[in-house]
């Protein structure tokens, strides 16, 4: 029996083959780290003389050449949040439906396969039906409102798309064994489907919506401008029919609109927009942590 | 109901609890159950064996209409209950907490313990908290789990083993005091010991409620029911009193085979 277990060429080969392997997976998972530390570090660098707590909250001024980011960043915040308003409450409701309720048929492969393609619009596209339908033809005019709403159309298939993914993460059994009791598809949602989904539901939700900060192209046509001076330090400075600045259009005024601005300025401002991001983010892995706490099977 | 079917001399006279006349289940375009009829005595423990995709488990869901959630299911002929067609009652959901049903894996819901058993008083708007405890408490000791769970009413169902998770799940199917138990071979994720406890209980509730008990194990059809049907291939190879289906002589050849084990 001992002869079983010498070390033969081919056990010794199977260990060499384990660790070159490990070697290899492991650079390749630390590589997808360093763009995201480079880029950080990069801008925090260029950005530093620049970064204050004034520049938050003052205002751009002298031709955008110098103050802060004020209005920007409280117009991307009542961007992000009003799509988000309009958005969730939609796309989740619909996913609910196309999950639970929706029986296998053409139309709701069509809903499906509608979704699916909606994903793939490109934003400047988005950008020109938000333009024709919202700002045109419904009369809202160049607003946050609008730019909104051309936001939530954008975010709403994916963020259908990781509902369905939260709901189904639920097993099956779960609401067969309601239904056997006699509860009612909804009785089985609101009692089992949501609770269990919920924090998946929300974090997917985050997720998306903390990408549309990053978005110029679908509120550049529908509602930001390229300045504007509100009231500093009152956070309800804008309106929903008011047009409004957002630090996606502000970067991209600053960087190819106006000359002379101060080598920092942009990158201070492209910090800001992505602490903005990673701040949301930070909320939906928090919430993902929990999640995994509480998980009850 | 309207043929006469006459019954053999040792069956109750009570009409029987649950009757199928002529079903036929399909799924898609392969036809499962091929029209069959039985009736099924109240307070009886009537077992259903037969081999794996004889239609045992498509014929239980026939019997709440939990097979109209399935897509592609069509259903012809008529399940009775009490007399009463169960596809012209008003409320599907009324029926399902008339016939319980537990299904061959365990399901402890993602709830505590006591809310696992309160869940269908609940869905059906009985809200009052001593009544509640009360009736769980009951269903518990009537699926022989409460002494182990006592202490715990209020940690996780779903954290129980695989035996008390199936006795958790009995007494989800008691909590809405059901007037027909079924149960879907529920002692396939169970060990020995904790069936043997399950089927004193069977015994036990068939003073209240009919039983429709569909099992692989043949041996415990033979311990626990008054009669016992053979399913084979979506047709009934025989229907009849346990003593006779399991005796030397039962009316099919095949029936002494398999009972006996000499295939299947």
């Amino acid at each position: 029996m001992a002869a079983t277990f010498a070390e033969t060429p081919l056990i010794r080969s199977k260990h060499r083959q384990e660790a070159v392997v490990r070697v290899i997976l492991g650079l390749m998972a630390f590589a997808m780290v360093l763009p995201l530390l480079a880029i950080v570090g990069y801008l925090v660098v260029q950005a530093w003389p620049l970064l204050s707590w004034d520049f938050l909250t003052q205002n751009p001024t002298g031709g955008m050449r110098k103050g802060g980011v004020w209005s920007a960043l409280l117009g991307t915040i009542y961007l992000v949040t009003t799509s988000l308003v309009i958005a969730a409450p939609v796309g989740v409701l619909a996913a609910v439906y196309l999950n639970e309720y929706a029986k296998q048929g053409w139309l709701t492969r069509i809903i499906n396969l509608a979704v699916v393609n909606l994903a793939g619009v490109p934003s400047i596209v988005h950008a020109l039906f938000g333009l024709g339908a919202f700002v045109l033809f419904a009369g809202i005019g160049r607003s946050i409102l609008a730019a909104s709403l051309t936001l939530a159309i954008m975010t709403l298939p994916v963020i259908i798309a990781s509902t369905k993914e939260a709901l189904a993460s639920v097993p099956m059994s779960f609401r067969e064994a309601c239904w056997n009791v006699g509860a009612t598809r909804w009785q089985t949602i609101r009692g089992i489907v949501l609770p269990n989904s919920i924090s998946g539901i929300l974090t997917g939700v985050i997720l998306q919506v903390s990408r549309t900060a990053g978005e110029t192209a679908p509120i550049m046509f529908t509602g930001a401008v390229f300045f504007k001076r509100i009231p500093e330090g009152d956070p309800f400075a804008y309106g929903l029919y008011d047009q409004c600045m957002a630090l996606s259009m502000h970067l991209f005024t600053i960087t190819t609109q106006v000359t002379e601005a101060p080598k920092a300025l942009p990158y201070a401002t492209a910090v800001v927009l992505l602490g903005t991001v990673l701040l949301v983010n930070a909320v939906a892995i928090a919430l993902r942590v929990k999640l995994r706490a509480r998980k009850k099977w | 109901m309207f043929e006469s079917v006459t019954p053999p001399p040792v069956r109750p006279l009570a009409p029987p609890k649950i009757q199928v006349r002529d079903l036929k289940l399909s799924y898609g375009a392969q036809e499962v159950l091929h029209g069959i009829s039985f009736d099924v005595d109240r307070n009886d423990i009537f077992a259903i064996i037969g081999p794996a995709q004889s239609g045992k488990s498509t014929l239980l869901k026939c019997l709440n209409r939990t097979i109209e959630l399935l897509p592609n299911a069509r259903q012809s002929g008529q399940v009775l209950i009490d007399g009463v067609d169960v596809s012209e009652l008003p409320s599907v959901y009324s029926l399902r907490r008339r016939v319980g049903m537990v299904a061959p894996l365990p399901v402890g819901l993602p709830l505590s313990i006591f809310d696992n058993v309160a869940f269908a008083p609940r869905a059906s708007g009985f809200h009052d908290k001593q009544e509640l405890a009360a009736l769980v408490e009951r269903c518990l000791r009537q699926a022989a789990l409460w002494d182990e769970v006592k202490d715990r009413l209020h940690t996780l169902g779903t954290k129980l083993s695989g035996g008390q998770q199936q006795r958790l799940t009995i007494a989800r199917a008691l909590s809405h005091e059901p007037e027909v138990l079924c149960l879907d071979e529920f002692s396939i994720a169970i060990d020995p010991v904790t069936t043997m406890r399950i089927e004193d209980v069977l015994k036990e509730l068939k003073q209240h409620m009919t039983i429709v008990l569909v099992t692989n194990l043949v041996q415990q059809a033979r311990r626990l029911a008054g009669r016992t049907m053979f399913l084979w291939n979506g047709e009934i190879v025989e229907e009849g009193a346990t003593d006779v289906v399991f005796s030397d002589q039962p009316q099919s050849r095949k029936t002494y085979d398999y009972v006996n084990g000499i295939f299947g």
